[in-house]
């Protein structure tokens, strides 16, 4: 190697370490996005056989007719069904519970914290075959509200955490100004406690619905013949795929992105406008 | 002063306890309608709990609150003709600040507040800002705010709890007079809560002065600074040079003491202390009473005038004045400022020197209390 | 003017005149009730029921009993210990892939995103939104035996060393172990870079400066204060990644094979296939029991007893 050669060398090498994190980073980025290229590449794939795996020609016959498979829109809509209970039935009472463990003092707080802390440090697998125990030594009917029943369950805790974050980070002052200026417990309540709160229970309820419509572990232990649409996709992977399920994918994909990014361009505008 | 009595606050045995630790002790106080009165001490001293109290945020462990006739005791802060602006101001983040301002009259129901508002805004110099967020004011800004939404519900008391703490030295010099001003023009009894003994001197009326829970000397800011009773208003409020000395001899409405050899006078009516013949009594005068003269110099001194003998530790030139501390045989760090009128370069340190200063400038407290208390807390300003 | 005395003191403790009132005393029972009890009757009577089967014997013909028959737990281990050592290993194998490939994306948003910020936080989470059964899926066609991946590994002799190593078999990538720990890592991924993330933003970045000014490397300022500062993002990643990795049955079920299988996969054939109530309660008392005490002990071990 000459000098010349050595000092290119030595600065791609600076550059290298100057660079690694945000190379490693954006490799990480890469492995995280990989699959959803593939799903989106292959919702447009036409494959031979029953299984959607390998790459033959383009085609746009599934977008066309993105309900052609038999139960998958069905089994969608169970699904939106559920999400939409469930995250309201787990953002009503985590937010109790949450206004409970912020706002006031109590007996048995520690307790009241393991039971909320524990279903989050659990494999899933566990809760769903206890919880099946329980059904069955019941005599429950497994279905849409044993199914309902256990994502309430499992989303509670993560509701109480998401909204205790931004309940404890609120100025309890801001409370009592509202009580300084007439307003009564429910006044302040409704005219300030829940408005400032709003983001942190905004943030649980999503969490809760994103958890709930992709939950299959417990799902799959607790649906009776019901079947939602995480199921449906484990049905097919051992029936065979159809191209479909990757246009489904790839729709939600493209909605929570869009959704996000419009949000953002509002409150970025509202700023702007506001300043 | 009004003879209407409807704003007068009236504090009974009021008394707040944590557990083992009491904040407040029971405590007896009137404010009478349309003064502008402080509450001024160090953090933890009660005087927070106390405006809490008056506000209705706070439940007094025993006493009763009095507004006017009305007894508001078991009121909560909703049902209370009294607004507070708070610390740090908690301004509501998600209202604007026209919404801000016209929350307390919407809570009272009342529809039309568009005119009431922009008055408040324009008597607080905010009409442009109506439709901001909060947080796009400036400390100043937002502390008018905080001001408006308070006064333009026109409460019989408006509470400030340290409404200018969070604003930098300039800001609250003019602050200051704002208020003062708006509550000339409102006549509204004012209420304030500081650990700044300037602020709550430039404002109030009277002052309270707090300590461990309880007020240790009420009055005006001129008859607290000239007369402290005790000595942490001594410390506290000021700077001041304490002497212990012992009783000599009364005569004819003075005070003899003995200090370290020296005599020194003081008016009978400035000694808060009892002055039996031979009892300990601290001596004090304040450091710009003093006059310092050399040493060589000391013949020329009027002889009616208490004296002690001292050499120059450090000197620090202010611009205004220059601050010497002297060590002495009765006081180790006797402080004294001089105006900057005629300087005498030989006041160097190591000089000796002669301080005194009038009789008149004298006062004497009770040697049973800590000569030193409040002197951290105002140091800690 | 005004008038001050100071009231004369109680002259003894006397009992107060009146109780003092309490403004909603009841009120964080009221607010806790309808949560709690869901816990308690979804989440804590399970368990019960659990251990209480997982002692019984009995067929689903005649119904089941109590007996203490705590050989089952004897006989579940003792059938099943490759599979929950398989779990231990490959979630835990997971779980530091997971730190390695997270960390840096992490501290890239957190420090060096800038404007990209936002963008670079959308891409992580937006992946959820497809479910993650189709992203799994699709891991079948990155790593199918005829891929650009299988082949460039094939190529540059990769796979030679896993295969030796028992990684790999042959010349496929799927159906071995690598695949799985290859799923595992990519399906909690997030759950190892939100929480690193989330410490690594609180860390004032003036630090680095004065940790440059007092002489350290940009190596040395990582480890002596960077790292040590995310300490609780890190602790709560693992913890994030390694729990439900252990009990995950999806990716050792679309992507390995019977010799990859996990005790997730024995609990839910034992459950919904073979019916064998005990034996599945029990193994999944035994993997609840594993999971609780590994994580109190890390956690002590870690000193981040403030998780929740």
């Amino acid at each position: 190697m000459d000098t010349r050669q050595s000092r290119i060398f030595g600065t791609s090498v600076n550059w290298l370490r100057r660079h690694f994190v945000v190379i490693a980073g954006l490799v990480t980025l890469g492995y995280l996005l990989l699959p959803n290229v593939v799903v989106t590449v292959f919702s447009f794939n036409n494959p031979k056989g029953r299984f959607n795996y390998q790459w033959q020609e383009f085609s746009t016959d599934a977008w066309k007719d993105p309900c052609g498979v038999a139960d998958m829109c069905g089994s969608l809509s169970v699904s939106l069904q559920i999400a939409f209970w469930a995250t309201l039935g787990a953002t009503v009472l985590g937010t109790m519970i949450a206004f409970a463990l912020v706002r006031y003092r109590f007996r048995a707080r520690g307790a009241v914290n393991s039971l909320i802390f524990l279903p989050m440090a659990m494999p899933e697998v566990v809760m769903a075959a206890s919880l099946l125990t329980l059904f069955l030594n019941l005599g429950a009917q497994l279905g849409f509200w044993t199914i309902l029943i256990a994502h309430i369950m499992f989303c509670l805790s993560f509701v109480v955490t998401a909204v205790k974050a931004r309940v404890m980070s609120m100025d309890p002052r801001l409370e009592q100004a509202a009580q300084d200026l007439y307003a009564g417990p429910f006044q302040t309540f409704i005219r300030v406690t829940l408005p400032i709160a709003a983001p942190g229970i905004a943030a649980g309820a999503l969490l809760a619905f994103a958890l709930s419509f992709d939950d299959f572990i417990i799902t799959n232990f607790n649906a009776g013949s019901t079947v939602t649409f995480p199921m449906f996709v484990w049905g097919s992977a051992q029936r065979g795929t159809p191209v479909q399920i990757n246009v489904i994918g790839t729709a939600m994909f493209l909605v929570a992105v869009l959704l996000v990014l419009a949000s953002m361009v509002v409150s970025n505008r509202r700023n702007r406008h506001k300043a | 002063m009004t003879n209407d009595s409807s704003g007068d606050v009236r504090l009974s045995g009021i008394s707040k306890t944590y557990g083992s630790f009491t904040a407040v002790h029971p405590l007896d106080l009137t404010v009478p309608q349309g003064s502008f009165f402080a509450l001024l001490g160090a953090s933890g001293c009660g005087k927070t709990t106390t405006l809490r109290m008056i506000a209705g945020l706070e439940e007094p462990t025993s006493g009763t609150v009095h507004l006017g006739d009305q007894e508001v005791t078991q009121l909560p802060p909703y049902k209370r003709p009294v607004n507070t602006v708070f610390q740090s101001y908690a301004l509501f983040p998600h209202l604007d600040i026209f919404e801000n301002v016209a929350f307390g009259l919407r809570r009272r129901g009342i529809r039309s507040v568009k005119k009431q508002v922009e008055d408040m805004l324009d008597l607080v110099q905010l009409g442009e800002q109506a439709r901001k967020r909060p947080h796009q004011l400036s400390g100043g800004q937002q502390q008018r705010v905080a001001v408006a939404r308070a006064l333009i519900n026109t409460p019989k008391v408006l509470l400030l709890d340290e409404p200018l703490g969070a604003l930098d030295l300039k800001l609250r010099r003019q602050m200051q007079l704002e208020l003062k001003r708006i509550q000339t023009e409102v006549g509204i009894t004012f209420i304030h809560v500081t650990h700044d003994q300037e602020e709550a001197m430039t404002m109030a009326d009277t002052v309270a002065v707090m300590n461990a829970g309880r007020v240790e000397q009420l009055g005006s800011p001129t008859d607290l600074y000239e007369n402290p009773r005790t000595t942490f208003v001594a410390n506290f409020l000021g700077t001041s040079n304490l002497i212990e000395a012992e009783v000599d001899n009364k005569t004819g409405g003075e005070v003899v003491v003995r200090a370290a050899g020296g005599k020194l006078v003081l008016p009978e009516t400035r000694c808060s202390a009892p002055t039996t013949t031979g009892g300990k009594v601290l001596v004090g005068v304040r450091p710009e009473k003093i006059t310092l003269t050399h040493a060589d110099d000391a013949g020329e001194i009027p002889t009616a005038r208490n004296r002690i003998t001292g050499t120059i530790a450090a000197t620090s030139f202010i611009g205004v004045s220059t601050q010497y501390v002297i060590d002495s045989p009765v006081c180790p760090e006797f402080e004294v400022y001089a105006q900057n009128i005629d300087r005498d370069a030989r006041l160097v340190p190591g000089a000796g020197v002669v301080l005194h200063w009038s009789p008149a400038h004298t006062f004497g407290l009770d040697a049973a209390q800590a000569i030193d208390a409040g002197v951290e807390e105002e140091a800690a300003l | 003017m005004a008038a001050l005395t100071e009231a004369p003191p109680p002259l003894a403790p006397a009992p107060e005149a009146k109780p003092p009132r309490r403004r909603g005393r009841w009120t964080p029972y009221w607010l806790l009730l309808p949560g709690i009890l869901w816990l308690l009757v979804f989440f804590a009577m399970p368990m019960i029921y659990q251990a209480s089967t997982s002692v019984q014997t009995g067929s689903l013909e005649e119904g089941y009993k109590v007996t203490w028959h705590f050989a089952t737990y004897w006989d579940a281990l003792s059938d099943y210990y490759p599979q929950f050592l398989r779990s231990v290993l490959y979630a835990g194998a997971a779980t530091i892939l997971c730190l390695i490939l997270g960390y840096p994306l992490a501290y890239l948003i957190a420090f060096r995103a800038g404007r990209w910020r936002n963008l670079i936080m959308i891409l992580v989470i937006a992946p959820f939104f497809t479910s993650f059964l189709i992203r799994t899926l699709a891991w079948k066609t990155i790593l199918a035996d005829s891929g650009p991946v299988v082949g460039a590994l094939n190529t540059l002799h990769v796979l030679d060393v896993t295969s030796w190593l028992g990684w790999t078999s042959g010349d496929r990538v799927l159906a071995t172990p690598l695949a799985v720990v290859c799923g595992l890592t990519y399906n909690f991924l997030p759950f190892m870079i939100l929480p690193l993330y989330s410490s690594l933003e609180r860390i004032d970045g003036r630090l680095h400066e004065a940790a440059g000014d007092l002489y350290a490397k940009p190596v040395t300022t990582f480890r002596k204060v960077t790292f040590p500062l995310s300490m609780p993002g890190v602790v709560s990643g693992t913890l994030l990644t390694f729990i439900p990795a252990s009990g995950d049955y999806v990716n050792a079920d679309l992507l390995g094979s019977t010799d990859t299988r996990m005790v997730g996969n024995v609990i839910q054939s034992q459950f919904l296939r073979i019916l064998d109530y005990p034996t599945a309660a029990a193994l999944s008392f035994i993997l609840m029991a594993a999971i609780l005490i590994m994580v109190t002990f890390y956690i002590r071990r870690s000193g981040t007893e403030d998780l929740v």
